[in-house]
């Protein structure tokens, strides 16, 4: 009986594989096509008015036209440089001050209390005084970006270290592994799973805060543009700036899966296809 | 297992006195805060000599072991290991631990897992242990998609491939099956055969012991309760009379301490 069966299950999975699957690929599309498809029907219809949400149409055709005329791309370069040299400055910091806490005693017992501290302040809260140390200019940028971005790479780094298998590291030691040599080999690789679940985390916090900044104060940068725009009541290019923030984000995750994914191969977690 | 050494027996006499190294362990105590685990122990082990020592969950024998690596400090006492007089490592004895968990570095292949604290112009050799322990075809795969066994060979490839002078195995076989047990311990003995290295072994398998030592040391209380010379000549059989009946003595007297309390009921 069971032999009997055994083809016919198969040959029944395997006409069924097709549609499935491209069932569970457009699947998580039909909610925002559907919600396209009304708010472009709304617009037309007159029910939205265009100084409140633009039809979609015309997001499209302004972004077009931005793209065209370049200042698009020089806003989100802009922007994009800020948000990485304010990742490269504070995910340095993090990663260091994690290193040292974690790794001397000394500096865990003087330094922490005071991170712990910092941490709990909202990076935004310090606007005000941000402006006043730096004015508008791309230092207040980076500042607050850096500030946002230590904290998770720190923790993350820190209980990355932390939880390195001490057996590993005895066993590292026993073949003549230290200083240098061991962090290579042993400390960093062990952390590192943790410390990228702290890099991405920055680099969502890193568009939330540079954002925030830019709308406040800035002369250039995809902010500058959205808040330039609302003055003239564009809302087509407000929206046109809002959603290159949801791209932009969504390219910075990928870019932090990429590394897990590269980095981590030899874990069996990160292994999985997709 | 597909582990062979060619003309094995003419090489095993001159190899076991050329690397093996002393160990004499002298008056040692050991305590952890309150509670003492060895108390001024003492046992000499000859150079190539492969001593197996046995004994009750937290008697001491990994502590022991330990020390002897140097991954625990004696509160008194000492351990020389001998000095190194045919190499050219300025005397100095190589010691490598085999532990319970192979403690393969999961971030890295297989080989470089065994070129671990190498140079690297020694790949060569490092290829030559791992086809010894019979995985010169999973030299580049990830240490997470080989079975227990496997990646207790290749352990035991990474401690091999330093050429110790001692070789201390903390239960490497403790979380193995059966079967591949016996197939480790083949491999095990045979390696120190060919080699000559001294070799200390830590196991609560009293027959694993009997298979693989010349000599059987059971720690109880701290100290040594019974040192039992194994006069089985190599390759050892498990089914013969003088295995069963050492294992037997060996067994009653690890035992022997229940009858005494339930008596007192």
């Amino acid at each position: 009986m069971t032999t009997m069966n055994q083809p016919r299950k198969n040959l029944a999975v395997k006409t069924q594989l097709r549609p499935s699957v491209v069932a569970k690929q457009a699947l998580p599309w039909v909610v925002p096509i559907t919600l396209l498809i009304v708010w472009q029907w709304a617009s037309s219809a007159g029910i939205l008015p265009s100084r409140f949400l633009p039809s979609p149409r015309a997001v499209v055709s302004s972004f077009i036209d931005l793209s065209i005329s370049g200042e698009l791309w020089m806003h989100v370069r802009v922007s994009t440089l800020r948000a990485l040299s304010g990742f490269v400055v504070g995910g340095g910091v993090g990663l260091l001050l994690g290193l040292l806490t974690a790794s001397m005693h000394w500096a865990e017992v003087l330094l922490d209390t005071t991170i712990q501290m910092v941490r709990n302040i909202p990076p935004l809260a310090l606007i005000p005084l941000v402006i006043l140390w730096f004015g508008i200019d791309e230092s207040a940028k980076l500042f607050l970006v850096a500030l946002g971005v230590v904290f998770p790479v720190y923790i993350n780094t820190f209980h990355g270290i932390r939880s390195v298998d001490r057996g590993l590291l005895e066993m590292g030691r026993t073949y003549g592994l230290s200083g240098w040599a061991l962090y290579r080999e042993i400390i960093l690789p062990g952390a590192l799973p943790s410390i990228l679940v702290g890099v991405r985390f920055s680099l969502g916090l890193m568009w939330v805060i540079l954002i925030v900044a830019e709308t406040i104060s800035a002369r250039s940068g995809i902010g500058y543009m959205t808040m330039n725009a609302r003055e003239f009541m564009q809302t087509d290019v407000m929206v046109v700036g809002i959603l290159l923030y949801a791209i932009l984000g969504k390219l910075a995750d990928l870019l932090a899966k990429g590394l897990e994914r590269y980095w981590l191969r030899w874990n069996p977690a990160y292994q999985t296809a997709r | 297992m597909t582990v062979s050494f060619s003309s094995r027996e003419v090489a095993v006499e001159q190899a076991r006195c050329s690397r093996g190294v002393f160990v004499g362990i002298k008056n040692v105590s050991i305590a952890f805060g309150e509670r003492t685990v060895l108390e001024s122990f003492d046992i000499e082990i000859s150079a190539g000599e492969f001593v197996a020592i046995v004994g009750r969950s937290g008697c001491g024998k990994s502590t022991l072991l330990r020390s002897v690596a140097g991954l625990e400090t004696p509160q008194s006492g000492t351990i020389t290991l001998g000095e190194v007089a045919a190499s050219g490592s300025n005397g100095k004895p190589d010691v490598r631990v085999m532990f319970q968990d192979s403690r393969l570095l999961p971030w890295r292949r297989i080989l470089p897992n065994v070129m671990l604290g190498l140079e690297p112009g020694l790949i060569p050799q490092a290829r030559k242990v791992l086809a010894q322990v019979g995985l010169a075809e999973r030299a580049n795969d990830w240490p997470a998609t080989l079975s227990g066994g496997q990646r207790q060979r290749v352990a035991l490839a990474r401690a091999l491939v330093h050429d110790p002078n001692l070789l201390l195995l903390d239960e490497p076989l403790g979380s193995l099956d059966a079967l591949t047990r016996i197939e480790m311990q083949q491999l095990i003995e045979d390696v120190w055969r060919s080699r000559g290295f001294t070799a200390m072994l830590v196991t609560h398998d009293v027959a694993e012991a009997i298979s693989l030592a010349d000599r059987v040391i059971l720690i109880e209380g701290g100290r040594v309760a019974l040192d039992e010379v194994v006069n089985i000549p190599r390759p050892r059989t498990r089914g013969s009379a003088r295995f069963a009946a050492l294992e037997e003595r060996i067994l009653g007297r690890v035992l022997q301490r229940r009858p005494v309390v339930e008596n007192q009921w």
